[in-house]
This record gives C-alpha cells, structure tokens and sequence, in this order.
C-alpha cells in the first residue's frame, strides 16, 4: 500500500447522480480522488464527463450524492466558495473576460480567490509568475479578443493557477490543438502537478491521457465502466467497446 | 493611480466652486432650470451605469426610482414638513432597500428578463401611487417650497447646488467602484457569469451591491425634483422617459469608462435642452431616437468605445 493511499481522499464523490429532466446524465457515481494524484478522465462524447466537472466545481446542483473535499461537505456551496477553497477549472470551451487583458483576467482571480491581505505589488509579482510559467509573460497586456486557442487555453489554467488552487479540473484544455502545443499543454500540467497540485484532465486524446495519468476513470452513459492505471483501462473489453462500439 | 485621485477631486473641487459662484453671479434663472435638468441627468446616467454599465444589467426601472424619490419627498414634506437633506437622505435609504428588494426578486434571471421585470416595477410602483390618495393620487399634487436658505437667492439655484453635489458623489462612488475589486467583479461577470463564479466572484452579492448603490443615488437624485417642480404627479414622476433617455445617455456616453455616461448626458441633455426651446419638446424625443440608432450603428461602444478604439489603432500604427 503506498502512502496516498493511506492519506485520505483530498475530493470524495458518493453516489452522485444528475438529472436533466427525465435524463438521467449520471447515475450514482462514486470516486476518491487521492491529495497530488493525477487523474485522467476519459469517455466517449455525452459520457457525463463535462456534467460530472460542472457537478464538482458547482455549476450544477446535484440532486442525490454529496461531494467531500478535504473531508467538507461542499455540495451546496456555490461555485465561488468552491473556488475559494481550492477547486479550480478550466473550460471546454475558453471562457475568458473578453473585455479585459491577460493580466486583468487574473486579476480577478488574484482579487477574488486568492484570500485577503495581499498587496497590490505582491499580487502584480504572483500574477507574473504564473504567466512567465506558463509561457505567457509578453502577453500580460494583451486583450484576450487576440490570444490564439493555444495560448487562450494556457490563460486559462494560468487564471485557474492564480485561485491558489489545490485541484485544478482541466476540461480538454488540448482539444484543437496541434501536436507541438499538445506537447506544450502537457508539460505546463505536469509541471504543475510535480508542486503537489491535484490534477484531473479530461482529455480525448489518448496519446495525452497515457503520459499524463496516475489513473484513469473511464465514463460511459453517466456510469463508471472501468477506474485503475492507464494501460488496465485501456485493455479493458468495456472501454475499447465503449469507444469503438461493437 | 494617486495622481489620477488629485487630479479627479481636483476638478471636483474646481466644478462645485464654479457651480457656486454661478448662483451668485448669474441673475437670470433660466440657466438654473435648464442646469438642474443636465445634473439630474448625468447623476440618473451615472447611477444607472453602475448596474446597467459594469454588471451588464440593462435596468429599464429608472423612472421606478426615480418616482420613488420624487415620491419620498413629498410624503415627508406633507407629513412632517421634513428639510432636504432629509428628504434626499431618506429617498437614498428607501432607493437602496428597494434596489434589495428587486436584486433579490430579479437578479437571478438574466438578459432580457431582468429588463422586463424592471419595467413591470416602474408600472406596479406607478399603479400604487395613482392609488394613494395622501400624496395626491393621479391627479398630482402641488408643494410649498420654504424659504431659501443664504447664500442662495433663489431656491432653484439652491437646488441646482445640491444637484451639484449628487453629481459629484455619484461619480465619485462610480469611479471607486470602476476602479476598485467591485468595477474588476463586476466586469467580469458581464463578461461571463460561470466564469467569474469559477474564479471566485460572489456574483449574486456583487449584482446586490450594485442593484442596492444604484438605487440608491438614482432615489436621491429623484428627491429634490419635488422641490424643483413643486408639484408631482404620477404620470410625470414615473414617465418611462426617464428610463429610456437615462439608457441612451450611458450607451451613447459608453459603458467602458466612468466617464462616459457623463459625456452621454453632457451630449444628450445639453442638446434635448436646446431642441426643447428652440424648437420644440417632441422633436428632442426624435433626435435622441436617431442618435441612438446611429451610435448602435456606428460606435456600439459609445463615445468612450470610439476613443478607446481610435488609441488602440493609434499605437498599433506607431508599432
């Protein structure tokens, strides 16, 4: 048994289900997510992968279920508070303050989330290191109208970084990308995660999942079809079917 | 950032003074009816861009407030014969409890809800005070002005002064608010309302506070237009002209910066005042119309939008 496995879950999901009217978008998903573990999410498309980030972060309300975080019960917190307790994310689709520059959308999340009594030059000086890390440090007084998809996905997770997060939802941050900037993403996450940051990455290129991943969950119509290292999800008979049906 | 301060009480300071020393010197009171209009109108303008402008909430409710205040001084002058100062302070505390209650009531519906919603506020307030006999019902009623107090000559220079002063707080409050953590949250929720939840903007509180500071200014800019008129009535004081012109002033102005509504309704007061006399009361309706149509047109952003824009190719040229 290895020690974070002794240590308990930093996120644990019980029995959480969604409904969307008669649809049922989750059914009773159950899952520990262990403090510094890297974990990918994977399903085919309308798998309740995105349904189940939107349940975590607060954007939706769950109805049965209830989500721990560091042993708190925060589903009915609202998603500011969520944030403000170390759940960040990113979107599928970016969602950047269109009308603000790269530095004044982190602004807000230094403004926001990252606790009271910090100066004005402290903050300048985080919300710069985030952006040399990520890659985006010319770009500080950029208005985000003219970011590239590359580069809007890196504000994002630096947007994200900027909430001092514990877990950070990454939510196909690659999607659309090329193979270099793939490359590019991954790393930016990785080196996140080697500063003791819970990473979980939903992500359909399997390439990304494989490389990236402690262990992986894979979704399939709202239910858990199979959780355990990349290379047993993957041989498994539900998922290869799952994904290229039968 | 600290000079930017200097500079903006510095000119504040500069405005009132000239406003004072206006009252003393001018003897024809025209220019203090047409003034007292042009104020009312910035400080309503400025007071609606705090919600309308930073959050995004387009408010069609300014008449509702606006009535609101007329309306709170003319039951405290009838009861109690209550000072203006009191009547502005009381018609900001009931502006700022019912700016509460609608964020409360409406604020979690978005877009084109909320602005019906407002609209349909304007119309109950309206119906109940039609309704309430003691402040005249829809017949209106008329009021006594009291005795002027030095150094004014006239009570509607006095106003004029006072209006003055709202003005100046009103841009003050909307300058800290544009400036502060407030303008930043609210912004962003304009932008994105899940997005700034997820990066840990209270959004509903931020829309309250700024539902409940709007209200308030916009009721005690309304409280000395009792005074100003002496008279109120229903129809005039809750007219849904208010809303609209209020809106244009702030969109036309731009919503970008503190200072647009104020050149908005520098532009449209100054020019609906002109047409008003020179040509007539119904043609300003007409003007405002096309010039709202043609900033939708050609600078969605307002006046502000249109500089910030010929800036930003400026130094995209120098590069």
């Amino acid at each position: 048994m290895t020690l974070s496995e002794t240590q308990s879950p930093l996120l644990r999901i019980c029995a959480l289900t969604k409904r969307f009217g008669g649809f049922t978008a989750l059914h009773s998903v159950s899952v520990d997510i262990r403090p510094g573990e890297r974990f990918g999410l994977i399903g085919p498309n309308g798998s309740g992968k995105t349904t189940l980030i939107n349940c975590i972060s607060g954007a939706f309300r769950t109805e049965p279920g209830t989500i721990l975080f560091r042993d708190e019960d925060i589903t009915r917190l609202q998603p500011h508070m969520r944030t403000r307790r170390g759940i960040a994310r990113s979107f599928q689709i970016p969602r950047p303050f269109r009308s603000m520059t790269v530095a004044e959308n982190l602004m807000v999340a230094l403004d926001f989330a990252a606790g009271e009594h910090v100066s004005m030059t402290q903050r300048r000086d985080t919300m710069m290191s985030i952006l040399d890390q990520m890659g985006l440090g010319s770009k500080v007084n950029a208005s985000t109208t003219r970011l590239s998809q590359v580069e809007l996905r890196k504000m994002e997770l630096a947007r994200a970084m900027a909430t001092r997060p514990k877990l950070l939802i990454s939510d196909e941050a690659m999607a659309g990308l090329s193979s270099s900037e793939v490359d590019e993403v991954l790393d930016l996450l990785l080196s996140l995660a080697s500063r003791d940051i819970t990473i979980i990455m939903i992500e359909h290129i399997m390439q990304a999942v494989m490389r990236f991943s402690e262990r992986v969950m894979c979704l399939d119509a709202g239910r858990i079809i199979a959780i355990g290292t990349p290379s047993e999800v993957m041989a498994d008979k539900r998922v290869q079917e799952a994904y290229l049906g039968t | 950032m600290k000079r930017d301060g200097i500079a903006f009480w510095t000119g504040a300071v500069v405005f009132l003074a000239a406003v004072l020393v206006m009252t003393q010197v001018v003897g024809n009171q025209y220019p203090f009816f047409a003034g007292y209009v042009i104020l009312q109108s910035i400080a309503l303008a400025v007071a609606w861009s705090i919600l309308g402008g930073y959050a995004g909430y387009v408010n069609f409710g300014t008449s509702a407030f606006y009535g609101v205040g007329v309306y709170a001084s003319v039951f405290l002058v009838s009861a109690f014969g209550a000072p203006l100062p009191v009547q502005i302070l009381t018609g900001a505390a009931i502006g700022a409890v019912m700016g509460l209650a609608l964020g409360l009531l409406t604020l979690r519906m978005q877009g084109i809800f909320f602005s019906i919603a407002t609209i349909a506020l304007t119309i109950v307030i309206e119906t109940t005070v039609t309704n309430w006999r003691y402040v005249g019902g829809a017949a209106g009623i008329q009021i006594q002005r009291p005795a002027v107090t030095p150094p004014f000559d006239s009570y509607v220079q006095m106003l004029f002064f006072v209006q003055a002063v709202l003005v100046v707080l009103a841009v003050a409050i909307s300058r800290y608010i544009h400036n502060s953590w407030i303008g930043r949250g609210l912004q962003a929720l304009r932008d994105d309302e899940l997005a700034a939840e997820c990066t840990g903007v209270p959004t509903l509180r931020l829309k309250l506070l700024a539902c409940v500071i709007s209200g308030a200014l916009m009721c005690a800019v309304g409280a000395p237009a009792a005074m100003y008129l002496q008279y109120a009535d229903p129809g005039s004081a809750f007219n849904l002209n208010y809303s609209v012109t209020t809106l244009a002033m702030s969109l036309i102005g731009g919503t970008a910066h503190w200072a647009g509504p104020i050149i908005g309704a520098i532009l449209l007061g100054t020019t609906q005042q002109v047409l008003t006399v020179t040509i007539s009361s119904e043609v300003n309706l007409l003007v405002l119309g096309l010039m709202l149509v043609l900033f939708v047109v050609g600078a969605p952003e307002g006046i502000v939008g249109l500089i910030y824009k010929l800036r930003g190719n400026q130094k995209e040229g120098e590069i």
